[in-house]
């Protein structure tokens, strides 16, 4: 099974080179016709590459916390062609593999200048983010890290909305300035350890001082991808901003991108820096998840609203994977799935009246449970997901990050559960305003249920909240021996260590 | 047998609520009636089984949350407790099912209503029988969204869409309690299975652990938070806010949910969780307290409402008052006794206050009644029956469940104890007065309804007066059959270890040994209100006329629900949108992104613009520019050779 991580992250691009050779040998008289064979062809591919990514679990040993899958070539100085996945990782290439295949069916219709180029942005797209969390080389990730940066900033700048620059650019200058110190964090490892292999700076240990600084460069970067409070403000606008199916992969994979990031290096990497750093974290997490559910609360427009609520439910993450223990870890990174689909959909169903009425201000809708039972009835769903719901794949994390806060610092725990309060007040008041009432204009009356291809969007989607919901083991069971063994090193912290320091890190290099 | 009872519904909430339309509305109607109806008559059975022939069991379902040091399963637990549950939801759900044929016959999303109703009792199911903390809060959120469809059922009305969200949003406040509760329960014991946390619990009597920076005692502090929970759930003092706006939905659900079943969960609670309340008399006695002054108070607020379903939905958080304290007193089967009881008149009563409102096309406003009891006799005199067991008339339901629950407040020989007495002893007659004000104002005296109204009053179909005549049946007659194996000699056997009552805390079983008039006291004052009632409605009907002018702050105050409404409004509704509109537009706009992106970017362009003023391309300008440098600098080198 060697090879299959670079078989999924690079089988995308093969789709890619297809959907060239037809824009390039494409009748040009009949374009409608090469446009749809464009679809079809992303469609197989993105298809192709979520079965893989299913053998890939199916293959994927539970019972051990060390890479699988790797390949190993040697490519420049220390560092090297590195892919391997373990518990965590292994979930969000699934996750990822299995979103593409839905943003390729939301843009279907609703995209329609530049289609190829569309297509090929997010083919690109897909083969970057798998590959950011197939990477066990830290160059190598960053590379695919900056790279998602790239596809995505188009995918705002030209298929966006009306201030689609702004946002385009608000979103590159944020994410871009904490990438930055993030590479100098980088060089400063490889020249501290020789290597920028992961598993190798997993088991390293470098000066508390160094520790410090590291840890901090690294947060720019992922503090601004999650992102957490107050380094938030460009994703409202990137999603407001952003096509339907952009929104789905932004929310549902690019901000995992952040989290993921703490787990993976944060806490491996600099476990003393790490526990010296949870109280502003927590702090952080806290601020966020009230401060954007208030925000939520007052908002007009749809999409800002969902936006805002991603923010919340990031706060939740966070806090998760700081809390350093078992439950709160794995509901954290149950949070993150769960909110990867649930918030996607929400999305969707923002794109599904978007697509009839071009507008997403949430006054000019109202009753449309009249007119459109199956889209009230999906949304519903989601909404409660959202909200937490027992029974969907929304409580599980919630509930488990919010067990190991209470843990940790019940001060966390009480804070960050008011959550669920305002969680249900910005979703239920939403809800209302757009579903229920009387019907009052006729624009709104004419609008038409679900079509068929909307109803195999969501389809999948539901399915899986309720699975997620009621027999979640089928994702917290993988993921178990990765997440003990991120905490085993982030306990490394409290425990005493009379001859580490920078002894150790020497030793390494040697 | 079990997972048939709890599953059925689900079922038939699946298949109507996803092809009702296909179905058709007969098709509907009869599924979910169907298998309510089977699992109602299953759990008869199994109340045989489980609670008369002592064979209580538990079945694992499904792993549900695994993570190593935190596992819940799917589980079905069968005791006492459960039994008497199934019982009573069953019973009520499968008539309220039959009684929606009739009621709901005009309206035009028949299928849609029945999948909802199925799809609470199956929520309710699920937490009765749970036999861990996270199961339970799956019931009871699933309840809660039942509700939440329900009270919003016509959903082109705003004043039911906004009791919806209120509905949700402020259980959810007791979800919060709930949630912590349950947090803290793993923190103490490591485990949330029922058994396994109750095994422990006299272990961790005198424990303290840090709660928000206070060293607290752990018993008492996972109690009063999981308390909380009940008290949203249950309508308590505080959190009671919701349940009158509740009854913005279709009369059926006001019976089903928000009187015989879901409200009474926070009860439920209590008596499951006495195993643990018992170790902590400071929890015990803030539960005294919160439910005897629920008690007085919504008495108090039933008094003064015109609405008929409103002075029901008060009447409800009032008994619900009865059966925390109970619980409180340790007195946990005569609060599971009168919440039986209490399902059946209180069903009754909304079902005939349906009947009414039926008969009357919709009119709810009791000021446009009277006269009616000629025109719609069975009604009346089921509405009778009702009244009856609610104010606690022998022999009918009420008197043996809350006299029982007044002499064991009493018997508690506590201070609270004593303040629940009194306090429970006054609502009795308020109670009694405002349920005869109801029946008096609606079917006696002289019609105040419009000419239109009256000619269409008939008398509800069988189908609706069926399900009437069964609940009446249990008003009467669930009193003197239950209070044996309830409260009496058997109590002990037939809970078993279902509900766990401390040595020190036996003030049900010497109930017998209070003085005889407080005893009596109850049905004095009981007899006494009819009679006030009568006077003051039938007698001399100008009276509540010049009473509510002498007394008129107190008649405002209750008429108005002491402002609670009002006062959450202004403390934290308002601020909060305040807050988030605060936040957003001064937070986000003009702090975060004034000096982030927006103010570095301003910066810099108003810099460039500033350098690219400087080049004007007048070489006067560059030669000031210039001679003004070699001011400055020849000035710093004389300066400086100082």
């Amino acid at each position: 099974m060697t090879g299959i991580l670079s078989l999924i992250t690079f089988l995308p691009m093969v789709g890619v080179a297809g959907i060239l050779v037809l824009r390039l040998f494409g009748a040009a008289k009949d374009q409608a016709k090469t446009e749809t064979a464009g679809k079809w062809i992303a469609m197989a591919t993105t298809l192709a590459t979520f079965a893989l990514s299913i053998l890939l679990t199916a293959r994927f040993d539970r019972a051990t916390s060390a890479f699988q899958f790797v390949e190993d070539i040697p490519w420049f100085a220390g560092a090297g062609y590195r892919m391997g996945v373990d518990g965590i990782s292994v979930l969000f290439v699934l996750l990822t593999a299995f979103l593409l295949p839905i943003c390729i069916l939301a843009s279907w219709k609703s995209i329609e200048k530049r289609v190829l180029e569309y297509l090929i942005a997010f083919l690109v797209l897909e083969t970057l983010v798998i590959g950011v969390f197939c990477a066990l080389d830290i160059t190598l990730f960053y590379l695919f890290f900056e790279g998602g940066l790239l596809p995505m900033f188009l995918i705002i700048g030209i298929w966006g909305g009306q201030r689609r620059v702004y946002a385009a650019f608000k979103f590159f200058l944020y994410t871009f300035l904490g990438s930055v110190l993030m590479l100098l964090a980088i060089l400063a490892i490889y020249w501290q350890l020789g290597t920028t292999d992961i598993p190798t700076a997993m088991h390293s240990s470098l000066p508390k001082g160094m520790q410090t600084y590291l840890w901090l460069a690294f947060f720019a970067s992922f503090a601004v991808k999650v992102p957490m409070w107050p380094v938030h403000t460009w994703l409202p606008d990137a999603h407001v901003e952003a096509p339907t199916a952009g929104s789905v992969i932004l929310a549902g994979v690019l901000l995992k991108m952040g989290a993921y990031g703490f787990l993976r290096f944060s806490i491996p990497f600099f476990p003393d820096a790490s526990a010296t750093f949870t109280p502003l974290i927590f702090a952080l997490s806290v601020i966020a998840i009230i401060y954007t559910s208030l925000v939520a609360l007052a908002q007009e427009d749809m999409k800002k609203l969902i936006a805002y609520s991603s923010v919340a439910h990031m706060g939740f993450v966070t806090i998760g994977i700081f809390t350093m223990n078992q439950q709160g870890m794995q509901g954290a990174v149950l949070t993150m799935i769960s909110h990867g689909f649930v918030s996607g959909a929400l999305f969707l169903c923002v794109g599904v009246v978007y697509d009839r009425l071009h507008t997403r201000e949430i006054a000019r809708y109202g009753g449309l449970a009249e007119n459109m039972p199956k889209y009230s009835f999906v949304f519903m769903i989601f909404m409660m997901a959202s909200v937490g719901l027992p029974g969907t794949s929304g409580f599980v994390g919630e509930f488990l990050v919010l067990n190991g806060a209470f843990e940790a610092n019940s001060w966390v725990g009480f804070l960050a559960t008011t959550g669920i309060i305002l969680g249900a007040a910005y979703m239920l008041y939403l809800y209302r305003r757009v579903i229920f009432g009387k019907i009052t204009k006729d624009d709104v009356r004419a609008m038409l249920d679900l079509s068929w291809r909307e109803k195999l969007i969501f389809a999948p989607l539901i399915v899986l909240v309720f699975w997620m919901g009621i027999y979640p083991s089928s994702f917290l069971d993988p993921m178990k021996p990765a997440v003990s063994f991120v905490i085993d090193r982030g306990r490394i912290a409290s425990l005493p260590r009379p001859h580490l320091a920078a002894a150790d890190a020497v030793s390494v290099v040697k | 047998m079990a997972t048939a009872i709890v599953f059925l519904p689900l079922i038939a909430a699946i298949i109507v609520g996803l092809f009702g339309r296909t179905l058709g509305d007969r098709a509907s109607q009869l599924i979910t009636t169907g298998a309510v109806l089977v699992s109602a008559i299953l759990s008869v059975l199994v109340f045989k089984d489980v609670a008369l022939d002592h064979h209580t069991s538990t079945v694992t379902l499904l792993k549900w949350i695994d993570t190593g040091p935190l596992t819940v399963d799917w589980a079905i637990r069968l005791d006492t407790l459960t039994a008497v549950m199934l019982l009573v939801v069953n019973g009520v759900s499968s008539m309220v099912h039959v009684y929606s044929i009739g009621y709901m016959s005009h309206d035009h999303s028949k299928p849609r209503f029945m999948a909802y109703l199925s799809l609470f009792t199956f929520a309710m199911l699920m937490l009765v029988t749970a036999d861990n903390l996270v199961q339970m809060f799956f019931g009871w959120e699933g309840v809660g969204v039942a509700s939440y469809l329900l009270i919003g059922f016509w959903y082109d009305r705003p004043s039911a869409n906004a009791a919806a969200i209120k509905a949700f949003v402020v259980n959810r406040v007791g979800d919060f309690g709930f949630s912590l509760g349950i947090f803290a329960t793993f923190f103490m014991f490591g485990t949330l299975q029922f058994d396994q946390v109750f095994a422990a619990v006299p272990g961790a009597v005198g424990k303290t652990f840090e709660f928000l920076g206070y060293h607290v005692d752990a018993l008492t502090c996972t109690s009063i938070l999981l308390f909380i929970g009940a008290m949203g759930k249950s309508a308590q003092l505080g959190l009671h806010t919701w349940l009158p706006d509740a009854m913005e939905g279709p009369t059926p659900v006001s019976a089903l949910i928000h009187a015989a079943t879901m409200v009474t969960a926070g009860v439920f609670m209590l008596c499951r969780l006495s195993p643990m309340l018992e170790y902590s008399q400071d929890a015990l006695n803030v539960v005294v307290v919160i439910g005897g002054t629920t008690a007085i108070f919504a008495a108090s607020v039933g008094m003064a409402q015109n609405d008929i379903k409103r002075v029901i939905a008060y009447s409800t958080c009032s008994q619900l008052g009865y059966m925390f304290f109970a619980a409180g007193v340790s007195a946990y089967p005569a609060a599971m006794f009168h919440l039986a009881t209490h399902a059946s008149f209180k069903a009754l009563l909304f079902l005939g206050a349906g009947s009414v409102i039926h008969a009357m096309s919709g009119e709810q406003d009791m000021r446009k009644m009277g006269g009616l009891w000629k025109l719609i006799p069975v009604t009346y005199v089921l509405m009778w029956i009702g009244n009856l067991a609610l104010a606690g008339i022998p022999p009918f339901a009420g008197y043996f469940s809350k006299d029982a629950i007044l002499e064991a407040a009493y018997a508690a020989g506590t201070p609270v104890g004593y303040y629940a007495y009194w306090l429970g002893i006054a609502a009795a007659f308020l109670t009694s007065f405002y349920s005869w004000r109801l029946l008096f104002m609606t079917f006696h005296g002289k019609s105040r309804a419009d000419h239109h109204t009256l000619e269409h009053v008939h008398e509800s179909p069988s189908v609706m007066v069926v399900p009437l005549v069964v609940l009446a049946l249990g008003a009467i007659f669930a009193g003197w059959i239950g209070v044996d194996h309830f409260i009496g000699e058997d109590m002990g056997e037939f809970w078993g270890k279902s509900i766990l009552m401390l040595d020190t805390h036996q003030g049900l079983a010497h109930r017998d040994e209070i003085p005889p008039l407080m005893s009596y006291m109850a049905l004095i004052v009981g007899v006494a209100g009819i009679v006030l009632a009568w006077i003051f409605y039938v007698v001399s009907p100008g009276l509540p006329g010049a009473f509510t002018k002498a007394a008129k702050t107190l008649y405002e105050a209750c008429l108005n629900k002491w402002y609670f409404d009002e006062i959450y409004d202004f403390l934290i509704v308002k601020p909060s949108m305040w807050l988030g509109w605060g936040l957003w537009k001064g937070g986000d706009g003009m702090i975060i992104d004034g000096l982030g992106p927006d103010g570095v970017a301003a910066v810099t362009r108003g810099l460039s613009r500033r350098a690219s003023r400087l080049q004007t391309g007048y070489v006067y300008h560059y030669a000031f520019a210039m001679l003004i440098g070699v001011l400055c600098l020849v000035s710093w080198y004389l300066l400086s050779q100082r």
